[in-house]
């Protein structure tokens, strides 16, 4: 069985009127118990839950702190290709949009690389978009075997694979897979997604489950916010979680809450997600999974990032660039979205120092 | 008429031919209540006890339920 | 109706009976009466000649479950053959998994259990393995097709209680199969909290079988789990140190302009 056989049971659920009718009182309930089901998971997301959040946060303070101590890792992003041949309406790289499309050179990927070794982190997560033309696994490959020169740990964001390519991509050194779902509402899925390869949902759907089977260290899942009702979204993405922490134990899994940003092309999202909404899907997505991992990147505010450290994020990136090659030199480029947080390492390393935290640019050396 | 050596229960005992599964239970006075006999290494149905005469080297395995947690 | 759905069959009844070690085997069907128990072992065993016991079979009532263990197996194949022997003699096809080949302590060997495991259900048994309580092992046996997991909660016929409780606990939140704490329950209070817990069921045998009046502590077991069974479906309040005095952590979200 993989997970789209078993959400598939659930989108037949009535899901609005079971989070209209929870009252605050059994949101209290459910905080105060030790182990939470997926209904009372779905139960903290309901519109009760925004009266609930301060409790809601002491209990995820609490959880996050006994299972992760007071530690944040740090890691950042670098962008080796923006080609992509597909049509997503809410994305930068959308074929359709006139960008300068560009792929790094490996020896491109060294150099930027080496700039980012300078602020002293080690965990970077490299993305490129769909395009197995320009940026074919090998080619994948062999900047992870570059990287890894700098770097401790590598993580791809990309499009996804079948089980014997992240074999081979986890043997030239990648130890992490980000792939965001997007929308795990398979209607609006095929509406968003208007033409390429990204319009196979299940094989996107199955692609983190590969990456288990494949040995891949660390997974992270994320739904992108906006498309869909926001409370269905994150308990499929929890659900998800959960899904593959009990199946493949030995894989950490992590979860990432993407709102829209603006991008070019000026897609309109069809929800808009508030600070208190994402904060209570953090929330109560550290309840439900205490040793999930949680990421928050650049994408939100400075400010706002701040204040979700003591909530149960476990990760966050900093000097972030969503450009590729936008360290590199040279005129303004093309990025995937905007970010918010602008904050040099350095900057981000006092901040979350001084919030009593502890930043973690390296979190283990491979021998 | 002669005597045979078999195995019952890991022990080697010696019997009178010719005798059946059944005639061994009843000369050693056990009820054929709820026993299970192996033998030769398979299970036999009850109804095949007064059957099957038993020959040199056999093994017969008698077990029954008994308390167990 | 808060039933057990285990093996195939629906059950009530979440206190499951031992019948060894009884003084006299002619108590049990009371015993069984006031346990309320719908699932009973036994024991297979060679036929001792000179000591011709009565059949176990007579004093369980035809309503239960009968649940042979494969005790007195050393290695997975012996645990295989006295299961396969069971259901010839028209035991059902429920079997509880005992491979121990350590006579001072009495515990399980969880290799070899799991190996007997994988045969059985294979063959289309309802296994129930009884095990120390490890989590790797265990979803190693639900992968292998166990109808549910035994972890002992202290060493056979120990009347500790529940030694091994955080690991117990590990098995109930990870393992979706019904979790069965069997072995070193002593108390009823040790059956109720066992059921706090979350356990599906409990099996009780010695606490019960050596108790000054086995039918009137199998009563107060019942009781027990129930009791037990209860408090975990209400929902137990999280035990909490006192709540730490602190600045609100989400006064940020009002304090915006």
């Amino acid at each position: 069985m993989e997970f789209y056989d078993l959400y598939r049971k659930q989108l037949g659920h009535d899901l609005d009127s079971f989070l209209a009718g929870i009252t605050p009182g059994e949101v209290s309930d459910i905080i105060n118990k030790n182990r939470i089901t997926e209904t009372g998971f779905l139960a903290l997301l309901s519109p009760a839950g925004q009266k609930m959040l301060e409790p809601m946060a002491r209990k995820a303070h609490g959880l996050t702190v006994k299972n992760f101590g007071k530690v944040i890792q740090l890691y950042t992003p670098m962008y080796l290709s923006n080609h992509c041949t597909n049509e997503c309406a809410y994305c930068g790289f959308n074929v359709r949009n006139t960008l300068g499309r560009r792929t790094l050179t490996i020896g491109e990927v060294e150099e930027e690389g080496r700039i980012i070794t300078k602020t002293g982190l080690r965990h970077i997560l490299v993305l490129t978009g769909e395009s197995p033309r320009n940026a074919p696994v090998e080619y994948i490959g062999k900047c992870v075997r570059k990287l890894r020169q700098y770097f401790s740990s590598v993580s791809i964001e990309i499009y996804p694979l079948h089980t014997d390519e992240y074999k081979t991509l986890i043997e030239a050194g990648v130890d992490g897979l980000t792939l965001y779902q997007e929308v795990y509402d398979p209607e609006i899925y095929d509406i968003v997604h208007i033409r390429g390869p990204k319009k196979d949902y299940t094989f996107r759907l199955n692609a983190p489950e590969r990456a288990c089977r494949a040995g891949m260290r660390t997974v992270n899942l994320g739904a992108l916010l906006g498309l869909n009702d926001w409370q269905k979204e994150v308990f499929a993405l929890g659900l998800h979680a959960r899904y593959l922490q009990d199946k493949y134990p030995e894989t950490e899994i992590s979860v990432s809450f993407p709102r829209i940003r603006p991008a070019q092309g000026g897609f309109q999202p069809k929800v808009t997600v508030s600070d208190e909404e994402l904060v209570q899907m953090i929330l109560a997505v550290r309840i439900f999974l205490p040793r999930v991992g949680i990421t928050v990147s650049t994408r939100e505010r400075a400010d706002f990032r701040d204040n979700l450290i003591r909530l149960g994020v476990t990760k966050m990136s900093a000097g972030s660039c969503t450009e590729v090659g936008g360290r590199l030199g040279g005129e303004g480029r093309d990025s995937q979205f905007e970010i918010s947080d602008s904050r040099s390492v350095p900057e981000m390393r006092s901040t979350i120092q001084k919030l009593g935290y502890q930043a973690v640019c390296k979190d283990w050396l491979t021998i | 008429m002669s005597n045979v050596i078999i195995k019952i229960n890991g022990k080697t005992t010696e019997i009178k031919e010719p005798l059946t599964i059944r005639g061994l239970l009843e000369e050693k006075g056990i009820k054929p209540g709820e026993i299970v006999i192996q033998y030769n290494g398979d299970i036999i149905d009850k109804n095949r006890w007064p059957e099957i005469l038993l020959k040199e080297n056999d093994e017969l395995e008698i077990l029954r339920f008994v308390g167990g947690g | 109706m808060d039933l057990l759905k285990i093996g195939g069959k629906e059950i009530s009844s979440r206190l499951f009976l031992g019948t060894g070690k009884f003084a006299s085997d002619s108590v049990i069907p009371d015993v069984i009466r006031a346990s309320q128990a719908e699932v009973v072992t036994v024991a297979l065993r060679r036929v001792d000649f000179d000591d011709p016991q009565e059949n176990m079979l007579q004093y369980i009532n035809k309503e239960c479950i009968l649940m042979p263990n494969t005790s007195g197996a050393r290695t997975a194949e012996e645990a295989v053959k006295i299961a396969r022997i069971a259901r010839a003699a028209g035991c059902g096809n429920w079997v509880k998994i005992e491979v121990i080949r350590d006579n001072k302590y009495l515990l399980p060997d969880n290799y070899e259990t799991l190996k007997a495991t994988e045969i059985l259900a294979a063959e289309g048994f309802a296994v129930f393995p009884y095990m120390s309580p490890d989590l790797m092992v265990a979803r190693q046996m639900r992968d292998a097709g166990a109808a549910a997991v035994m972890p002992l909660g202290s060493p056979i016929g120990s009347n500790r209680g529940l030694k091994t409780r955080e690991m117990v606990r590990i098995l109930i939140d990870e393992i979706d199969l019904p979790i069965i704490v069997d072995a070193g329950i002593g108390k009823p209070s040790e059956a109720a909290e066992a059921m706090e817990m979350g356990a599906a069921a409990v099996l009780v045998n010695t606490a019960i079988a050596v108790a000054g009046d086995p039918a009137a502590m199998a009563g107060a077991f019942s009781l027990a789990v129930k009791a037990g069974r209860q408090g975990f479906l209400a929902g137990l309040g999280e035990a909490r140190p006192y709540a730490e005095a602190s600045s609100p952590l989400t006064g940020f979200l009002r304090d915006r302009d």
